[in-house]
């Protein structure tokens, strides 16, 4: 079974709890029990229709206010594929839950009120799908009921967020227009009697059809070692793997390999996979590798194709997101994870904050403050092996982490 | 040497990387375990994590002394085939002594209790990292919750101030004293856990396939009768019908389902096409709207 991961982004009130409801009512998904708390709820608050937000906001807070604070997580499948919703929070305040929902996702849809039209939250959006390098942005054009399903309204906002796209760097992304009705049920999975102008597909439609096999543009192999198993049994007693997953390609037994960062060079004896062995992984597959050579290999270490080794260095420049209520700046120290590997940082710039409206930068700001977006500098306490974020996501993000609180501060991109 | 290429699903990638990673970053985790099907389902994933070697940790079950014998028959044997320890705490040493009270009437569970006695043993072994088989698609509380989840002294989750969790990076710094919950089933849904059951051909507790018991029909649910932890009223009719069970918690607040899927492909199929989702089951999540979130609050799982 296909697995494909979406995230929702819209502005408060503009429907995605609802539009999220729809579909899982639409696909048969929401069970008698949980349509049935549904039905009384909505009738308990005096609702002439059903409120499917209750399906989604789960937590006592979201559903006194009717907004979304946190990430919640919803599945569902249809015949031909299993989905899973990252349903992420419009609020200003809570762009990091954003940027955290959306950070494994596949596909986004950004909700659009379509009597408001594009607002500020929908420029924040979406810079976020366009940073974070999201193949497939569906718009969602919600509440054409209440502008009389009308076209003109809807070309408005398709030609703003077609400008906007033209402004961006990431010219990898298939943009796909949608007007609907999350309410009422037009052209989310059924197709809409209301706007026989609209030729496009539905929403369920397009995203049945979307391949998520395609995840990004990784193409190099990259096996961060986890963990190395040493069983210390009669049976295994020479035993050395190397525990991890495999990012952006494959690996088969015989490739030539690097161990990073001391550069050292083996051969891949064996690829294991729970009692039995592989002559060949995919990416994404946990796995456990043994090398020809006994080298020196520990966690945090990473195995490449001999020819394809990313940069190795003790500074980097980056973009980072800011999720921490105390500002980022300059000469701060703090913990980085890259990957599965742990070091210290210092921030040595803090260079610009970025304009997620697109209109440009700050230069020199004093500090970055919790949900900005800005370019920084880091010098390292050891050499990382890294990639550019735009060449391979996995080994291009890192997540910067207070040592005084523990508490994930900020994700970073790597140019 | 097989010729073969390997494509690990992504879902069972993704738990033996978050069982890789606790392994890494924590002293002293522990796999909470209940004998059910999604704490068998991790253990599985478990040993798949860490092949040739053991798994590298103890299983510890909370034991409410309400449980179905057949599933703690099925706990001991299993611990055992592993050569994994297997710590047990009983709810019951508390009640004895008087640490905690227990419900009585009707819908008495004790399922609350569980609670005081697994922070209790928490602090006992010193564990800094308990893995658990909660599924966000379970409740719309869970839905919430990161995979690895911290919590205070008190087993406190605050569902307002959780860390982020970005792409695949799973932060486990605490400071002394806290502990990290870890969820490596998160994304899976009721039926992937039953889909990997079956493919896997793991051996699961009988009670999950229909059998001939003797129950009781109260508020539309049926209730096990031959035990005596589950209340009965004198006027609720006892009758014998072929059964399962979707969950195997506590047997006072754990439902069956009319069925007669006696084996795996059945069960499978009979969950295809079910209309009432797993925790409809599980009597004591519909106390209020909040029930789950109220008692993540205070340190349950």
């Amino acid at each position: 079974m296909k697995v494909l991961k979406i995230a929702t982004a819209g502005s408060v009130d503009d429907g995605k709890s609802t539009l999220i409801g729809r579909i899982l009512y639409d696909t048969k998904s929401l069970t008698d029990d949980k349509l049935e708390a549904i039905e009384e709820k909505s009738q308990q608050r005096g609702f002439d229709y059903l409120d499917f937000s209750l399906a989604t906001d789960g937590l006592v807070a979201e559903r006194e206010q009717g907004i979304t604070i946190d990430v919640a997580h919803i599945y569902f499948s249809t015949p031909s594929k299993s989905f899973i919703i990252a349903d992420t929070p419009g609020h200003i305040e809570y762009t990091r839950n954003m940027v955290t929902g959306a950070s494994t996702a596949q596909a986004s849809i950004v909700l659009i009120d379509a009597r408001n039209g594009v607002v500020e939250q929908t420029y924040r959006h979406f810079f976020i799908n366009n940073l974070l390098r999201i193949k497939d942005v569906v718009i969602a054009v919600n509440k054409m009921d209440l502008v009389d399903y009308s076209e003109e309204k809807y070309n408005v906002i398709k030609g703003e967020i077609e400008y906007l796209a033209s402004k961006s760097e990431y010219k990898g992304q298939n943009l796909t227009f949608i007007p609907l009705s999350a309410l009422k049920g037009d052209n989310v999975v059924e197709k809409s009697d209301n706007m026989a102008w609209y030729k496009g597909e539905t929403l369920m439609h397009h995203l049945e059809n979307l391949d998520a096999e395609d995840i990004n543009d990784e193409s190099q192999t990259r096996f961060p070692v986890q963990t190395v198993i040493r069983p210390k049994t009669e049976e295994y007693h020479d035993f050395r793997g190397y525990a991890g997953k495999i990012y952006g390609g494959d690996f088969e037994v015989g490739d030539d390999v690097a161990v990073l960062p001391s550069l050292t060079k083996s051969k891949i004896k064996t690829i294991n996979f729970f009692d039995k062995e592989y002559q060949k992984a995919k990416r994404g597959s946990s796995v456990t590798i043994t090398l020809e050579d006994n080298v020196n290999v520990s966690r945090g270490d990473m195995l490449v194709k001999t020819n394809e080794e990313p940069k190795i260095a003790k500074q980097l420049d980056a973009t980072i997101c800011w999720m921490d209520k105390e500002p980022l700046q300059a000469s701060q120290k703090y913990y980085i994870k890259h990957g599965v590997n742990d070091a210290q940082a210092k921030i040595t710039q803090l260079s610009s904050i970025i304009k997620t409206d697109f209109s440009g930068i700050e230069e020199n700001p004093s500090e970055l403050e919790l949900n900005q977006i800005g370019d920084i500098q880091l010098k390292l306490s050891k050499p990382l092996a890294f990639d550019a974020y735009k060449n391979n996501k996995s080994n291009g993000s890192f997540i910067l982490i207070n040592p005084k609180t523990n508490n994930t501060v900020g994700v970073g991109f790597i140019k | 040497m097989s010729q073969t290429t390997i494509q690990v699903d992504a879902l069972e990638s993704e738990a033996i990387y978050i069982f890789r990673e606790v392994v890494a970053q924590f002293e002293k985790p522990v796999l909470l375990f209940s004998g059910g099907k999604d704490s068998i389902t991790l253990v599985r994933l478990a040993q798949k994590a860490f092949y040739p070697a053991r798994i590298p940790f103890p299983l510890m079950h909370i034991d409410t002394g309400h449980n179905f014998p057949e599933t703690i028959e099925f706990r001991d044997r299993l611990a055992k085939e592993l050569g994994v320890e297997l710590i047990v705490r009983n709810v019951q040493d508390n009640i004895d002594s008087g640490r905690v009270k227990e419900e009585t009437g009707r819908y008495a569970s004790r399922n609350m209790l569980q609670t005081e006695t697994l922070l209790d043993a928490i602090e006992e072994f010193g564990f800094d990292a308990c893995i658990g088989g909660a599924r966000r698609d379970e409740e719309k509380a869970r839905a919430k919750e990161r995979i690895f989840s911290v919590r205070d002294d008190f087993g406190q989750w605050d569902e307002k101030n959780q860390r982020p969790e970005v792409f695949d990076m799973l932060n486990g710094r605490i400071d002394l004293g806290q502990n990290v919950r870890v969820f490596p089933i998160s994304n899976w849904t009721e039926l992937d856990v039953w889909s990997y059951i079956e493919q896997e051909e793991i051996e699961i507790p009988s009670i999950y396939f229909a059998h001939k018991r003797k129950i009781f029909v109260r508020d539309g649910m049926i209730w096990s009768a031959d035990d005596e932890v589950v209340y009965r009223d004198k006027e609720e009719v006892v009758e014998e019908r072929m059964v399962r069970f979707r969950t195997v918690g506590d047997m006072s607040c754990t439902a069956a389902v009319l069925s007669d899927a006696v084996d795996i492909a059945k069960v499978v199929e009979e969950i295809r096409d079910s209309s009432i989702s797993e925790r409809g089951a599980r009597i004591d999540d519909k106390r209020s709207e909040a029930a789950m979130e109220k008692r993540k609050q205070q340190g349950y799982f």
